[in-house]
């Protein structure tokens, strides 16, 4: 099933790269509400697959970006390791996928997010030219690092055709502990727990209980355990939430909106219902309010909004950079695609 | 290496009137901020690459961020290049000054502005130094990681230039890792914030842009940076080899058993024993390679990876490991490998360091390479290595006073620059390209790589005006160094032989 198109796909962008054609860049589809409107005619990655090297031992993988995750999923954990940066499989999803989005999972404050362990990248840029970023070892400043800005792009920047990330040993033990605390005090109990050195890789409360995550070496988890109190609970809960498939997320109505915050920063008070994750730095708010307000809540919390799900896709979805931010915006997209051919107007209208 | 002709005629093309610039810089700076007598500039003649000299044509030293803005904003109109420069300790010759430009010198914003403990973020002026940062958040039981070996002078805005890493990277990341929030003045003067306090900002990753970028794209005025916890144990861990590739399978035997230790460093032969003699750390100076392991964490985490870890060395062969009793052995074990490099100026008039990067499981063939370029250009390289991370500092010892040493010393040091990019590797794993590495970046990138660096500088900086010369090679440079890119790891015809 392993395939190199990348002949094939680097053709492609070259060749509209000359008509001035736009492309809409499709892994496996499971990420196509995100972000505006797709617009273009598809340009698929899902074929140009296969892990092309991975040895446990050098902490590093390279696949190609069609790479189904649950593929690497699988690969890894024959020896023990795992992508540390756990990003959300909704309906499965592509390696390159995952990248272009840049979302990290439940672990994402405690074990840092998808972009730090990118370490290199081959792509197309806009030009249909073939270039490579980055490589396979931990430390590299060569260059400036195109790699890392590739990590939620989402595709407007380059084709990825292969992704090398760091990976790490899986944790040995894995505990879920449910605790019946009110939003605020869990805030402050889990940053006291993660001050403390307690192996805390998940905190995320739905409302009505605390659910906190401690992975690691046995007697640090055993140890975690009994300082955390709280009821056993199996890890599913992780899995559900990363991939939304808990109830909050799959029952129909009001559109969904992601507000990241500042540490230690008081939720903001908006219509709908929210659950909070990464100890209350990811809030997931169901809500018919009005975007404006929602951005503008957020901003005035220190955070930014982005419309999730839902909602208009052909309006601005995620928080608009100020003046001389944009100007740097438009600037790189015109330095890596010219004619606006990658995925136009998927991060911004007019990007 | 050469002192003379760093910079290259496309290089310095620049006309302005030296008078006018100075008489708008006074408007907006205090008189003493304003350096133009010979004598007080040759301070900044050079950074911590002393081979290259140059001197600036005026130096600022400006103390407000309004200030900045100003001097970019005059800078920009009239066409004048510009060099940052923090404590200058770079290696690679980055914060050279431009000899028709201003050297723009942030010592004044010298200050950390606030610890925050409950949100575990530091927030800080570029001039702050490294160490400063964590000895300001010691009291809350914080720290701040990356820690290069100057990390006594190096300072943060220097350390967000050359993306720092230091001996905890394999664990805690590098410095682009660490940094939440960068407030960066354009050259056109204008000041934004890249990325933010809240996870995940919105647009480009304009941060992993800045890192590394080597003051090409923007000057930083302050940073907000992130603290951690500090471990509740610590356990440090020294073993001697009899050979230099059991050592270096050790080290894949610890990571392939799912330990990742938070310091892991590898010192050969001739670096044990320079060290031993300069600081008496205790280290068997007949090893041939010796590894020292920090392992930390929770206490009962710690003693089961350090019983592991003693079992996994003795079965790749160590000969002799001994666990630190206390904390002031554990700094002695240290102490060693963190005086390596001026242990080795001690027994050498001069060294020359080299910063490569590798897969760590080429460590054993790249270092019997390297012996034999040692041997071809009849020179000595001892090597101290960042095990954990694959990165490599393999040091030259030569006479700069012996005629054709130098220039011999530096034909070696392009040579492993090479071996390290055919092996899968880079020329710079932390120190930076700079000047000292600019013509090797002809032979890791490919021609459209190269011109898809120098448009990303120009979304920056239109008119290239921000450290020129340095870091990205232009097209001329490439073609005159006769660019022998290496592609996927193959040299152009790898049958022949190379010396």
């Amino acid at each position: 099933m392993d395939a190199d198109q990348s002949r094939e796909i680097v053709r492609r962008v070259a060749d509209a790269a000359g008509a001035g054609t736009a492309l809409e860049i499709r892994g496996r589809a499971s990420k196509r509400f995100y972000g505006r409107a797709p617009a273009g005619a598809p340009l698929e990655l899902a074929g140009h697959r296969g892990i092309v090297r991975y040895q446990p031992s050098e902490l590093v993988l390279t696949a190609r970006a069609g790479t189904p995750l649950d593929e690497i999923d699988a690969v890894l954990a024959e020896a023990g390791q795992a992508l540390p940066f756990d990003p959300p499989r909704y309906a499965g999803g592509s390696f390159g996928g995952a990248v272009a989005a840049g979302l990290s999972g439940p672990s994402r404050p405690f074990t840092g997010p998808l972009r730090d362990f990118v370490l290199g990248t081959r792509l197309v840029n806009g030009r249909g030219e073939r270039l490579r970023f980055g490589g396979e070892v931990m430390k590299n400043v060569a260059g400036y690092d195109v790699s890392r800005l590739m990590a939620g792009a989402l595709g407007t920047l380059g084709v990825l055709l292969e992704i090398s990330v760091k990976v790490l040993p899986a944790p040995r033990l894995v505990r879920t502990r449910r605790l019946a605390l009110t939003r605020h005090e869990s805030a402050s109990r889990v940053r006291a727990w993660v001050a403390a050195g307690l192996p805390v890789t998940g905190a995320a409360h739905d409302g009505d209980a605390l659910r906190v995550r401690l992975a690691g070496a046995e007697p640090a988890v055993e140890a975690a355990v009994s300082e955390t109190g709280g009821e056993e609970e199996g890890d599913g809960f992780w899995s559900a939430l990363r991939d939304h498939e808990l109830t909050f997320f799959r029952r129909p109505g009001a559109p969904l909106w992601r507000i990241a915050l500042p540490s230690a920063t008081p939720e903001p008070e908006l219509a709908g219902a929210s659950l909070a994750d990464w100890n209350g730095q990811q809030i997931w708010l169901r809500s018919d309010d009005e975007p404006d307000r929602i951005r503008e809540a957020a901003a005035v919390a220190g955070g930014h909004a982005a419309l999730f799900r839902g909602g208009d896709r052909d309006g601005e979805v995620f928080q608009r950079p100020g003046p001389v931010l944009w100007r740097l915006h438009s600037r790189l997209k015109q330095a890596f695609d010219p004619n606006g051919i990658l995925n136009p107007g998927r991060l911004y209208a007019g990007l | 290496m050469a002192a003379d002709s760093v910079y290259r005629d496309e290089d310095l093309q620049f006309a302005f009137d030296r008078e006018d610039l100075v008489g708008r810089l006074r408007a907006v700076v205090p008189p003493d901020a304003l350096i133009l007598d010979r004598e007080s500039l040759r301070v900044y003649e050079s950074d911590g690459l002393s081979a290259y000299r140059q001197l600036p044509l005026v130096a600022v030293l400006p103390e407000t961020i309004a200030q900045v803005q100003d001097i970019l904003r005059i800078c920009h109109e009239l066409s004048v290049p510009v060099v940052a420069r923090g404590a200058g300790t770079s290696l690679s010759a980055g914060a050279l000054p431009h000899p028709r430009g201003v050297l723009l010198h942030l010592g004044k914003f010298n200050r950390i502005l606030e610890v925050d403990a409950r949100r575990r973020i530091a927030r800080v002026q570029p001039g702050v130094r490294n160490l400063a940062v964590s000895e300001a958040a010691a009291p809350h039981g914080l720290y701040y990681a990356p820690d290069p070996s100057s990390q006594i002078a190096c300072t943060i805005g220097g350390n967000i230039a050359e993306n720092s890493g230091g001996v905890h990277c394999l664990k805690y990341g590098l410095t682009v890792h660490n940094v939440l929030e960068i407030t960066m003045v354009t050259v056109e003067g204008e000041r934004v914030t890249l990325g933010s306090l809240a996870p995940d900002a919105p647009g480009y990753d304009l941060p992993a842009l800045a890192h590394g970028s080597e003051g090409m794209l923007g000057v930083v005025v302050e940073a907000a940076l992130r603290l951690l916890p500090q471990p509740q144990s610590r356990q440090v861990l020294l073993a001697a080899f009899p050979d230099v590739s059991s050592a270096g399978e050790a080290v894949a035997g610890v990571i392939g058993a799912g330990i990742v230790p938070a310091g892991l460093e590898m010192m050969d032969n001739p670096a044990i024993r320079a060290a031993e003699a300069f600081v008496g750390a205790g280290y068997p100076v007949d090893a041939a390679a010796i590894l020292i392991c920090e392992l930390d964490g929770h206490p009962g985490e710690v003693d089961e990876q350090l019983h592991r870890v003693r079992e996994l060395l003795g079965r790749h062969g160590a000969q002799d490991i001994r666990v630190a009793r206390d904390s002031r052995e554990a700094a002695r074990f240290w102490a060693g490998r963190k005086a390596a490099f001026p242990a080795v100026g001690r027994i050498s008039p001069d060294y020359y360091c080299m910063d490569g990067t590798i897969p760590r499981h080429r460590l054993g063939e790249v270092l019997a390479r390297m012996g034999e370029l040692g041997e071809a250009h009849g020179l000595r390289i001892a090597n101290v290595f960042h095990a954990g991370d694959g990165n490599l500092h393999p040091l030259i010892l030569y006479d700069g006073n012996a005629p054709g040493e130098l220039e011999r010393t530096e034909e070696l040091g392009g040579r492993i620059l090479e071996l390290c990019i055919e092996v899968g590797g880079t020329i710079t794993g932390e120190h930076g390209v700079g000047m000292e590495k600019i013509n090797q970046m002809c032979v890791q990138f490919a021609e459209p790589e190269l011109a898809q660096f120098r448009a990303v500088k120009k979304s920056f900086d239109p008119r290239g005006l921000l450290n020129p010369g340095k870091a990205v090679p232009t097209l001329h440079r490439c073609a005159e160094f006769g660019g022998m890119h290496v592609h996927d790891g193959q040299l152009p015809h790898p049958g022949l032989e190379r010396y």
